[in-house]
C-alpha cells in the first residue's frame, strides 16, 4: 500500500469535516484498559498507522504482571504508550498528553502520569459502582471534580459500540470485544489518521470470519464518525510527516531485532544457528520468533531448564554450529557455571539477557539495567566475558550480528544485555540491506601438523575451532585448568596464572573491534553524560535539550561494556563532570570509577520504569 | 565403513594422558572394555565423542583418544544432546556416575531419557561419592555410614533403571565392571540401538566403598546372585542352572526347577522388545537378597529418535516455505517508504 493513497484518503474525509484541524509537532498517548480490552492491539494499530503515514514513532508497552488478574482490578490494567512526531524522536515520551481509560482501574493506575491539563478520554459506560469499587474509588471521579485539572471527555464507549453493532449477528460478549476498535476509531479521527491500514489488518487477521471482520470494521468506522459528528470535540489534530532518512522502513521491537540479527549473523558466518532456551519473561519472544525460521538453517530447542538450555547451545558450538541461548536475569544466574565452562573451553557462544527488574523473581514484566554486575562478574573464578549492550530496538539487530562475529573470531562467549524496554518497545527501522554487512566466514581447522588445541592466533588470541569429525585432530576439552598450548589438564601454578591472564587479555583484545565513541555535543567541556543500553533515547534527548538551553553538555553511549572502548578514558578526562545515567544504583558508575579513577556521578532510577528525559535534565541541572 | 577397512585397534583409542584413577578402581576395567569395543564398530575414530560431567568416572574422556568434553556436574546429557542434534552423524557417548546423573543431574537425566536422542549413557554406579572423598550417594543403601552420615544415611536409594524406565528410555541395560565380555556385549547392543541407550554399570570404588557389589559379582557366587537376561531365553540362573523366575499374580518369584513340578516351560521368558513395561519394571526392582540381580538388556523398543524428527522438521518446513531468504525476512511484510 502506498503512502500517498492513504494521505489523500485521509484528506478526503478531512475536507468534509468542519471542525478545525490544529497542527502539533508531537503527541504522546497512553491507551489503558483491562487486560481483556485489547489495549496492546489498539496501541499497535495506532503505531502502525502513524508509522505508515510517516511519523516517527516510539512505543512502550506496560504489561500487567498477572496473566489473568480479575477483570476491572488494578493489577489487571494493561497500558500502551505511543509517542508520534513530525520530528526525529528517541523515546516513547516522558509524560502522556492523552490518556484513554477504558475503565476506572485504568484511570486510577495511569492518571498520575498524565500531564497537567492533559486530555482524558474515558469510557464512562465502565464507571459502574462495582467497577469503581474494584478500582478503589469511593466516589465517581467523573462526578467528584477530582478530574478538574484535566480536559475530560467521558464517552459511553461500551454503549455506543453496542448500538453501532446492534444489527450484527454477534453475541453481546462478542460485540463488547469490538469496543477497542470503536475507541481507536475516535482516536484516528482526533489525530487525523486514515482507517485503511487497520481495516486491512482486520480483514487479514479475521480471515474466514466475515461477521467478526464486519463488526470490527464497523466499530472502527463508527468511532471515527462519532468523533466527527458528535460535537464533543471542538478541535482535532494533525501531526505532520517526520523528515526521516530516505528508505524503506518497518517497525521492529528489540526481541524481534535480536532474532533477526541472530539469523543474519549465522548466515553471514555461513553456519547453522542453534538456539537453546527455556521460557522466561521477557525473553521468550526470541524463542518464539526463531522457532518459525527453521527454513533459515535455524534450529531451536526448548530445554528442560535454563542450565540445559545453555548446555545444548554449548554442545552445538562444540559441534561446530553457532550456539546461542537467551534468557533473563534469573536464567543467567542458573547458567553461570556453564558460562564459566564456555570461557574455559574457549568456544563461541552468545548469551542474550533481556533484563527485567530483580532481584530474585523481582518484577518480571518491568524494566531495569541491574544485571550489569552479573554479566561482568557473576561467575566463580576469574572469568571475564565480552559484554555488549544495544541502545535501541533496531540496534538489537546490529549488536546480535556483532556478538556472533566477536564470538567466532575470538573464540569467546559473548553476553548481550538487552532489557524489557528494548525488547517490547518498537521504533521505525530503516531496513538494512544484507550486503551492507561484511561476511565473516568462519573457518574450522581441518588439518595441522603439530596440532595444539590451545595454540593461539597472534592478533586475537583465539584458539582453533576444530569440530568433531575432523580426522587426526581428536582432542579433549573441559573445565579443569588447561595447560597452555596442549589444553591438557594442568595444576601447574605458573601455568594457571598465565592462562588466567591469557583469557582476560583475549577479552581485552576485542577492544580493537570497537569503533571510536561518538560524542554528541562539544568534544570537551563542562559535562559529559554517559549511558549504556536502553537509556540511550532519554539521555541523548536530554543532552540535546540541555544544549539547546545553552548548557555545555555532551553525551556518549557505551555499547561495549567489556571490554570498554579504548578511547573512553581519554574522552572522560576532557570534561569537568562525568554523569552516568542508568536504571540501577550505579553499576556502570562503579566500574568506571574503578577502572579510570574518574569521579563520576550518577543519575539512577530503579522503579521498573525507564528513565525520562525530564528526570535526566533536572538531575543534570542540579548536579552541575 | 567396515571395521576391517578402518583397521582400528584398541591402542588407537588410548590417549597420551596418564590414567589417574586409584589403582584397583573398577573404572579401569570399563575403560579397557570400551577401548576394546569401539574399534570394532566400523566408525572412524574422529566420529566418536565422549561427554562427561563431574566425578571420578567423568575423567573418562581424557583417556579416550577421540573427541571429548569434560563438562560440569550433572550437565553432560545437555551438552551431548546439543552435539548429537546438531551433528547426528557422530557417535556420542555420555559417561556419568551415580551422583552426577541421579543427584545433581537428575533433571537432565530424565529429559535425556524421554527425548530419545541417539546417545549412549553409561552410568558408573559405585554407590558413593569418590571424587569428594566418600560421602553417601543417591544409590547408597539406607543406613550407610560415611563422612557425611556418621550415624547412617536416611534416604532411600534411587534405582536408576526404574527411573530410566519411568522416563520411557527405549534401551535399558545393566552390566558390571568385573565381567568384561558381558560388559562389551551390553555396550555393543547399546551402541547398535537407535535412540537413547542407558547402561548402568556396577563399579567398585575400592577406596571409599570397597566391595559394594562383591556379594553379587564375586566370581564364586556370581551365578547364584546374578540373573543374566537374554532375549527369548527363560530367566534361569544358579550354579546348577536350576533356579528360575516365574510371575504369579503379577509378582515375580524364585523357583527351583524340578521342585513342585516346575519345569523350564513354567519359567518366564525374557522379551527385551516387550511393550509391557510392567514386567520390565518388576525386573528393574528385583534385588538382593530376595532375588538374583538381573543384568543384560532389560528393554529395547523402537521409537523415532529426537534428532531424526528434529532434522525432518527442518526439512519439511524448508520444503514448504522454500529456503529462507534473509533479505525478505528482514524486510518483513509491513513496510513503508520515506522519500
Ligand atoms: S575414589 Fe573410588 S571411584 Fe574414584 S578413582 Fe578412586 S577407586 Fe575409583
Amino acid at each position: 500500500m502506498s503512502n500517498a493513497g492513504l494521505q489523500s484518503d485521509a484528506k478526503k474525509i478531512q475536507s468534509s469535516n468542519p471542525i478545525p484541524l490544529e497542527q502539533l509537532e508531537h503527541v504522546t498517548i497512553r491507551f489503558a484498559g483491562d487486560s481483556g480490552d485489547g489495549m496492546q492491539l489498539t496501541g499497535n494499530q495506532f503505531t502502525n498507522t502513524s508509522a505508515f503515514i510517516g511519523n516517527d514513532v516510539s512505543t512502550f508497552p506496560d504489561f500487567p504482571a498477572e496473566i489473568r488478574a480479575p477483570a476491572g482490578s488494578l493489577p489487571g490494567v494493561s497500558g500502551f504508550q505511543i509517542h508520534f512526531s513530525s520530528k526525529d524522536i528517541r523515546t516513547a515520551g516522558d509524560t502522556p498528553n492523552v490518556l484513554v481509560a477504558m475503565n476506572p482501574a485504568a484511570l486510577k493506575v495511569h492518571l498520575k502520569d498524565l500531564e497537567k491539563g492533559g486530555m482524558v478520554i474515558i469510557n464512562s459506560s465502565a464507571f459502574t459502582k462495582p467497577n469503581l469499587k474494584k478500582a478503589g474509588y469511593e466516589t465517581n471521579p467523573l462526578e467528584d471534580k477530582s478530574l478538574d485539572s484535566y480536559r475530560v471527555f467521558d464517552i459511553p464507549l461500551t454503549k455506543l459500540n453496542e448500538d453501532a453493532l446492534s444489527e450484527t449477528s454477534l453475541s453481546k460478549k462478542e460485540i463488547d470485544r469490538c469496543k477497542n476498535f470503536f475507541a481507536l476509531g475516535i482516536m484516528y479521527w482526533l489525530y487525523d489518521r486514515p482507517l485503511e491500514i487497520t481495516l486491512d489488518w482486520i480483514e487479514k487477521k479475521f480471515k474466514n470470519k466475515p461477521e467478526i471482520i464486519d463488526a470490527n470494521q464497523k466499530a472502527l468506522k463508527s468511532g471515527y464518525y462519532f468523533g466527527e459528528t458528535s460535537e464533543i470535540f471542538t478541535t482535532h489534530y494533525h501531526v505532520d510527516q517526520a523528515q526521516l532518512p530516505q528508505g524503506t522502513y518497518r517497525q521492529v521491537t528489540g526481541n524481534r531485532a535480536i532474532a533477526l540479527g541472530l539469523v543474519a549473523g549465522a548466515q553471514l558466518a555461513g553456519k547453522p544457528l542453534f538456539y537453546g532456551s527455556y521460557p522466561i519473561t521477557p525473553a521468550s519472544d526470541i524463542l518464539h520468533e526463531l522457532s518459525n525460521y527453521k527454513n533459515f538453517d535455524v534450529r531451536t530447542f526448548q530445554a528442560e531448564d535454563e542450565i540445559a538450555a545453555i548446555g545444548v547451545a554449548l554442545g552445538a558450538s562444540f559441534g561446530g554450529h553457532l550456539g546461542v541461548t537467551g534468557t533473563s536475569g534469573p536464567g543467567v544466574a542458573l547458567k553461570a557455571e556453564f558460562m564459566g565452562l564456555a570461557v574455559m573451553t574457549e568456544l563461541p557462544l552468545v548469551i542474550v539477557n533481556v533484563m527485567r527488574a530483580g532481584p530474585s523473581t523481582g518484577m518480571p514484566t518491568k524494566t531495569e539495567q541491574t544485571d550489569l554486575f552479573q554479566a561482568l562478574y557473576g561467575r566463580n573464578g576469574e572469568c571475564p566475558m565480552v559484554v555488549l549492550a544495544p541502545s535501541t530496538p533496531s540496534d538489537c539487530f546490529t549488536i546480535s550480528i556483532e556478538a556472533m562475529r566477536i564470538a567466532t573470531k575470538y573464540m569467546v562467549p559473548v553476553i548481550i544485555l538487552s532489557d524489557n524496554t528494548l525488547a517490547n518497545g518498537a521504533e521505525p527501522w530503516k531496513i538494512p540491506h544484507v550486503d551492507e554487512f561484511p561476511k565473516f566466514e568462519v573457518n574450522h581447522l581441518v588439518e595441522a601438523n603439530n596440532f595444539l588445541p590451545y595454540q593461539r592466533n597472534e592478533k586475537t588470541l583465539a584458539r582453533p575451532w576444530v569440530a568433531p569429525g575432523t580426522k587426526g585432530l581428536e582432542h579433549r576439552i573441559g573445565g579443569i585448568e588447561k595447560q597452555d598450548l596442549t589444553g591438557n589438564v594442568s595444576y601447574d601454578p605458573q601455568n594457571h596464572e598465565k592462562m588466567i591472564r591469557l583469557r582476560a587479555e583475549k577479552v581485552q583484545r576485542v577492544a580493537q573491534e570497537i569503533a571510536p565513541l561518538e560524542i554528541s555535543g562539544p568534544e570537551k567541556g563542562d559535562t559529559l553524560l554517559v549511558g549504556w543500553g536502553s537509556t540511550y533515547g532519554a539521555i541523548a534527548s536530554a543532552a540535546d535539550q540541555l544544549r539547546e538551553e545553552g548548557l555545555s553538555v555532551s553525551n556518549i553511549h557505551i555499547r561495549h561494556l567489556s571490554p570498554l572502548p579504548s578511547d573512553l578514558g581519554d574522552i572522560m578526562k576532557r570534561f569537568k563532570n562525568v554523569i552516568i545515567a542508568e536504571c540501577n544504583t550505579g553499576q556502570l558508575r562503579q566500574v568506571i570509577r574503578g577502572t579510570y579513577l574518574v569521579d563520576a556521578k550518577g543519575i539512577n532510577k530503579i522503579q521498573g520504569q525507564p528513565l525520562k528525559i525530564s528526570e535526566i535534565k533536572s538531575k543534570v541541572k542540579e548536579m552541575i | 565403513m567396515s571395521p576391517a577397512e578402518l583397521a582400528l585397534k584398541k591402542q588407537d583409542f588410548v590417549s597420551d594422558q596418564e590414567v589417574r584413577w586409584c589403582p584397583g578402581c573398577g573404572d579401569y576395567a570399563i575403560l579397557a572394555a570400551v577401548q576394546k569395543l569401539v574399534p570394532t564398530l566400523g566408525i572412524p575414530k574422529e566420529n566418536f565423542a565422549f561427554i562427561s560431567g563431574i566425578g571420578c568416572s567423568s575423567r573418562f574422556p581424557y583417556y579416550m583418544n577421540t573427541y571429548g568434553f569434560h563438562t560440569i556436574h550433572g550437565r553432560a546429557p545437555s551438552v551431548a544432546t546439543g552435539l548429537k542434534v546438531s551433528r547426528p552423524e557422530l557417535s556420542v557417548w555420555v559417561v556419568t556416575g551415580d551422583g552426577d546423573a541421579l543427584s545433581i543431574g537428575g533433571n537432565h537425566f530424565i529429559h535425556a531419557m524421554r527425548r530419545n536422542v541417539d546417545i549412549n549413557v553409561l552410568l558408573f554406579n559405585n554407590r558413593i561419592y569418590g571424587l569428594t572423598k566418600g560421602q553417601y550417594s543417591p544409590t547408597s543403601e539406607v543406613g550407610k555410614k560415611t563422612k557425611s552420615t556418621p550415624y547412617g544415611s536416611l534416604d532411600y536409594p534411587i534405582n536408576s533403571l526404574t527411573l530410566a524406565l519411568a522416563s520411557e528410555a527405549t534401551f535399558i541395560a545393566r552390566s558390571y565392571d568385573v565381567n568384561t565380555p558381558h560388559l562389551i556385549e551390553v555396550l555393543k547392543k547399546a551402541h547398535e540401538h537407535k535412540g537413547v541407550s542407558f547402561v548402568e554399570i556396577y563399579q567398585n570404588c575400592n577406596i571409599f566403598n570397597d566391595g559394594a557389589f562383591k556379594h553379587l559379582t564375586d566370581r564364586t557366587i556370581r551365578d547364584d546372585k546374578i540373573l543374566s537376561l537374554e532375549h527369548g531365553k527363560p530367566m534361569i540362573f544358579g550354579k546348577e542352572s536350576n533356579q528360575g523366575i516365574v510371575i504369579r499374580n503379577n509378582t515375580p518369584e524364585v523357583v527351583t526347577l524340578g521342585e513342585n513340578g516346575i519345569t523350564e516351560k513354567d519359567i518366564e521368558v525374557h522379551d527385551e522388545f516387550g511393550e509391557n513395561p510392567a514386567i520390565t519394571y518388576m525386573l528393574t526392582e528385583m534385588d538382593h537378597p530376595k532375588f538374583p540381580v538381573p543384568v543384560g538388556v532389560f528393554r529395547k523398543v523402537e521409537k523415532p529418535t529426537y534428532e531424526h524428527l528434529f532434522e525432518k522438521q527442518v526439512e519439511t518446513v524448508t520444503q514448504q516455505k522454500g529456503k529462507g531468504n534473509l533479505e525478505k525476512l528482514i524486510h518483513g511484510s509491513d513496510t513503508w517508504e520515506v522519500k
